[in-house]
């Protein structure tokens, strides 16, 4: 069974400096893939590559089969592709429901063809049903009627994977969803992805070791814009390189 | 839900009592005022227009006496060819405002910021000089009707069925806004206001969505026009000069941005004060002017934010 | 007509260095303090206004220049100080209101000092007459507001390059933050900045008073030309505002006296006497579109 994201070659140039220097990797169906690096190694670049924010130089990024290395945003939205952000997105001034509400509506495709979009729609309590599954999973189901800027930091990055996971994407980029999490919350957010394994394939971009080489299934390391390995955390763990460029001498 | 009943109950109130005005100021002797209040309606539904687009939206737009007054001029125009039929005549109204919307708002909303401020200032006043420069427009005096649309069965030459007609335009556009603020567009417009990029990111169709408000609004404000050149007789040109969209914005303001009477409430006050002062002083402007100053200063989110403010 | 093409380019030049004179103060309040003043073009009639007031006073204009442009620095410190400064924070709707209201304030205090009908300013009678130049007779008084112009336009350039404050200047443009933690008192700097704004615009109105008319509401007009100046040029740009502001006084004059004559050439002279204005004032808002599509921050962007 083919991968559900292939890239290979990948490179972005960005006047005078290569921010991705050939890059290649293989996330498969179903699995947890994270991708560590030191700072600057590029992974921010190296996931706007994917999501669509920013077109590779040179590359190709072929997911579920086809070549999207130059399809825009929305397109590879509407394919499946979804991320959530390393600084909280969500809409503070709306519920917390309302914020998921959004997310399911987004997979609505008929914007243009119809009015319906214009007439308070029947649908409605089964959006908003999903909405709080989603909630639920979660662990926000009681604050869905807080605005979400009133939310704690740790709630407020659950509910941004929340809205991520409500547009059902066959891939879904987790751009550091433990930034500025305390040791709990950052616990919580772990079972809430190890939850996802064998359902959702997820990219995970993460500096807490601990909780990547417990939650990934395969990870790939990223050093000055190259993957240097890609494996199981077993072997990135012992292999050399890996510890010189990042882990630095300490051995865990 | 015992509030929402209660607003209701006060919607209705206010309408009912709006609807017999004409009988009270026919009662009082004050025929005048009836074309007054058919104009205080009128400005009221231009700028519930524009607070749709800059409040419910999030797009300020500096150039919708464009569309204001662009309704005003394709009635007089057609008068003028020989079109009197106001069932015939709005519609047209609404449809040139609502192309030269989706043309304008096309090119415009690829800015942003204070850019599609600035371009959507220079599109209107592209109209402005456009149109005082055609001899058929009447040039600087504007363009006068021969005599009010006819909308039959019903007879607009009456001032208080042209007043009905304004009330209930009036009310129909306030309902439909409101169902439309609760309908899955109203909700993503809500998104998009607050965080374009998340919007963006989770793949809906942003421009697109503001395309639609942005028609929306000026399809309603060409047909405020249509009704203010019956009102007035005539469409002047300052319908379409840019002080004439800062008006409209500064009602929208100062009656709240995006509150769903703010454009109702701005348009009251300030041509009510203006009108009221107007008898004590010829120098309106001067306290109109003191007055807003004071409302920026001391009540920032408008007059509808002061008295949500008092209530809860 | 050759003739006639270098006396309205020579009147487009000093429309549009008077256009710098009003833009340069407006592009570093909004590159700045990113504030939408629209009562610039007020700063600009009060200043016709006093200038014009005084000269009738003293008999002499530079008298009545010197007077409007000290006139409406004062006024444009205290305005800063009292209102303004309030706005810098609040958004651009807000600042709309409360400018927009100024110029309702300013209009009618004008109406209230020196009543409705336009006030008569005369230029200097030693430059009333014209000049020879270049095989044609060109006004006297229209070299002279040339010749301020550009004057103005190397002290701004000299300050804005080559001196402290000017360094001060530019760094708050491009980044006012950073500017602040690097010591710049940006607050002052800009009261002063807003005062200079202010002079100017006074300047440009007792200079242009005696061509346009001195009335109420001239302000409004002139305002739309200077932010389609600064829109062209980048806003926070004193180079922006310069080349913007010649372009638009330029294409704006020439336009307008050229226009006309070549459309003569295929309809009727009625036709082309009402469509060329039209036309060329249509043409500076389709200059600046052109270019917002083509490079939306302006010419020269102060803003990285």
């Amino acid at each position: 069974m083919s991968a559900l994201l292939e890239i290979a070659g990948l490179k972005r140039h960005f006047g005078g400096l290569w921010a991705i220097n050939g890059v290649d990797l293989r996330i498969e169906r179903g699995t947890i893939h994270a991708l560590i690096g030191p700072n600057g190694a590029g992974k921010t670049t190296l996931i706007h590559l994917i999501s669509g924010a920013q077109r590779p130089t040179a590359g190709r990024i072929v997911f579920a089969g086809a070549d999207i290395a130059h399809r825009n945003m929305h397109e590879r939205v509407a394919l499946g592709i979804t991320r959530s952000y390393q600084i909280t997105q969500i809409f503070p001034h709306l519920p917390v429901l309302e914020n998921v509400c959004l997310a399911v509506l987004s997979r609505r495709r008929d914007w243009g063809s119809s009015f319906r979009m214009c007439r308070p729609a029947s649908a409605d309590f089964r959006m908003t049903a999903e909405a709080e599954e989603w909630l639920g999973r979660v662990g926000l189901a009681e604050s869905a009627g807080q605005l979400a800027a009133d939310l704690a930091h740790g709630q407020q990055r659950a509910l941004e994977l929340a809205m991520a996971l409500a547009t059902r994407p066959r891939l879904l980029l987790l751009d550091e969803p433990m930034a500025g999490m305390g040791p709990e919350e950052s616990a919580h957010m772990a079972a809430l992805i190890a939850a996802l394994k064998g359902t959702q394939t997820v990219l995970l971009v993460e500096h807490d070791m601990d909780i990547v080489f417990r939650l990934a299934d395969r990870i790939s390391v990223l050093v000055a814009g190259r993957v240097i390995v890609s494996d199981a955390p077993g072997v990135v763990r012992n292999h050399p390189d890996v510890r010189r460029a990042y882990l630095g001498d300490d051995s865990q | 839900m015992n509030k929402s009943r209660r607003g209701n109950f006060v919607e209705a109130g206010v309408l009912l009592a709006a609807a017999g005005l004409p009988f009270i100021l026919l009662a009082l002797g004050e025929a005048f005022y009836i074309g007054f209040a058919t104009r205080l309606l009128i400005f009221a539904l231009a700028a519930t227009s524009l607070n749709f687009i800059v409040g419910y939206g999030g797009m300020v737009a500096f150039g919708h006496a464009a569309f204001f007054g662009g309704g005003a001029y394709v009635v007089a125009f057609l008068m003028q060819a020989g079109i009197v039929s106001a069932w015939i005549a709005w519609p047209l109204a609404i449809l040139a405002t609502v192309v030269a919307a989706l043309a304008i708002g096309a090119l415009s909303l690829r800015t942003r910021g204070v850019y599609f401020i600035m371009i959507t200032l220079a599109f209107a006043q592209m109209i402005y000089y456009s149109i005082i420069s055609l001899q058929s427009a009447g040039g600087d005096d504007g363009l006068p009707l021969a005599q009010r649309s006819t909308l039959a069965p019903l007879d607009l030459a009456s001032d208080t069925t042209l007043y009905w007609i304004a009330l209930a335009t009036l009310a129909i556009c306030l309902i439909a806004l409101r169902r439309l603020a609760r309908s899955p567009y109203g909700r993503a417009l809500a998104g998009l206001r607050q965080n374009e990029q998340r919007m963006e990111a989770l793949g809906f169709p942003v421009d697109r969505l503001k395309l639609v408000c942005f028609v929306i609004g000026a399809g309603v404000a060409g047909l405020a026009g249509a009704l203010l050149a019956n009102q007035e007789g005539l469409a002047s040109p300052n319908l379409l000069y840019w002080t004439q969209s800062g008006m409209l914005l500064v009602m929208v303001i100062l009656g709240g941005v995006g509150q769903r009477y703010g454009g109702v409430l701005g348009a009251l006050v300030l041509l009510g004060l203006e009108e009221a002062l107007g008898q004590i002083t010829e120098y309106t402007h001067l306290v109109i002017g003191l007055a807003l100053l004071a409302v920026v200063l001391f009540a920032p989110h408008g007059l509808a934010g002061l008295a949500r403010r008092r209530r809860a | 007509m050759t003739q006639l093409v270098l006396e309205q380019l020579l009147n487009g030049l000093q429309f549009g260095l008077m256009l710098f004179l009003i833009a340069s103060g407006l592009t570093l309040v909004f590159g700045i303090m990113d504030m939408i003043n629209l009562s610039h073009g007020s700063l600009y009639m009060g200043g016709a206004y006093l200038g014009a007031a005084a000269a009738q006073a003293s008999g002499s204009f530079v008298t009545g220049l010197l007077a409007a442009m000290l006139g409406m620095a004062v006024i444009g410190i205290v305005l800063e100080l009292l209102l303004l400064r309030k706005l810098y924070r609040r958004d651009h709707l807000t600042q709309v209101l409360a400018t927009f209201a100024l110029i309702l304030i300013a209009n009618d205090l004008v109406r209230m000092i020196w009543g409705p009908q336009p006030l008569l300013l005369n230029p200097p009678a030693a430059l009333a007459g014209p000049v020879e130049l270049f095989g044609f007779s060109y006004p006297a008084y229209r070299l002279l507001i040339i010749a301020v112009g550009l004057l103005v336009a190397l002290c701004l350039y000299v300050l804005v390059s080559h001196t402290r404050v000017g360094m001060w200047v530019r760094a708050g443009a491009a980044n006012r933050t950073m500017a602040e933690c690097m010591g710049v008192d940006v607050r002052w700097l800009f009261t002063g900045l807003f005062a200079l704004g202010a002079a100017l615009a006074a300047a440009a109105g007792t200079l242009l008073g005696p061509l346009l008319a001195v009335q109420v509401g001239m302000g409004e007009s002139i305002l739309i030309l200077a932010f389609v100046v600064i829109v062209i040029g980048g806003i926070g740009s004193i180079r922006g505002a310069l080349v913007g502001a010649l372009l638009v006084g330029i294409v704006d004059t020439l336009g307008r006296a050229l226009l006309p004559t070549l459309l003569r050439t295929v309809s009727s002279p009625e036709v082309a006497g009402h469509l060329g204005p039209a036309l060329a004032s249509i043409m500076i808002y389709l200059l600046m579109a052109a270019i917002l599509f083509w490079r939306p921050q302006g010419l020269f962007p102060a803003r990285a």
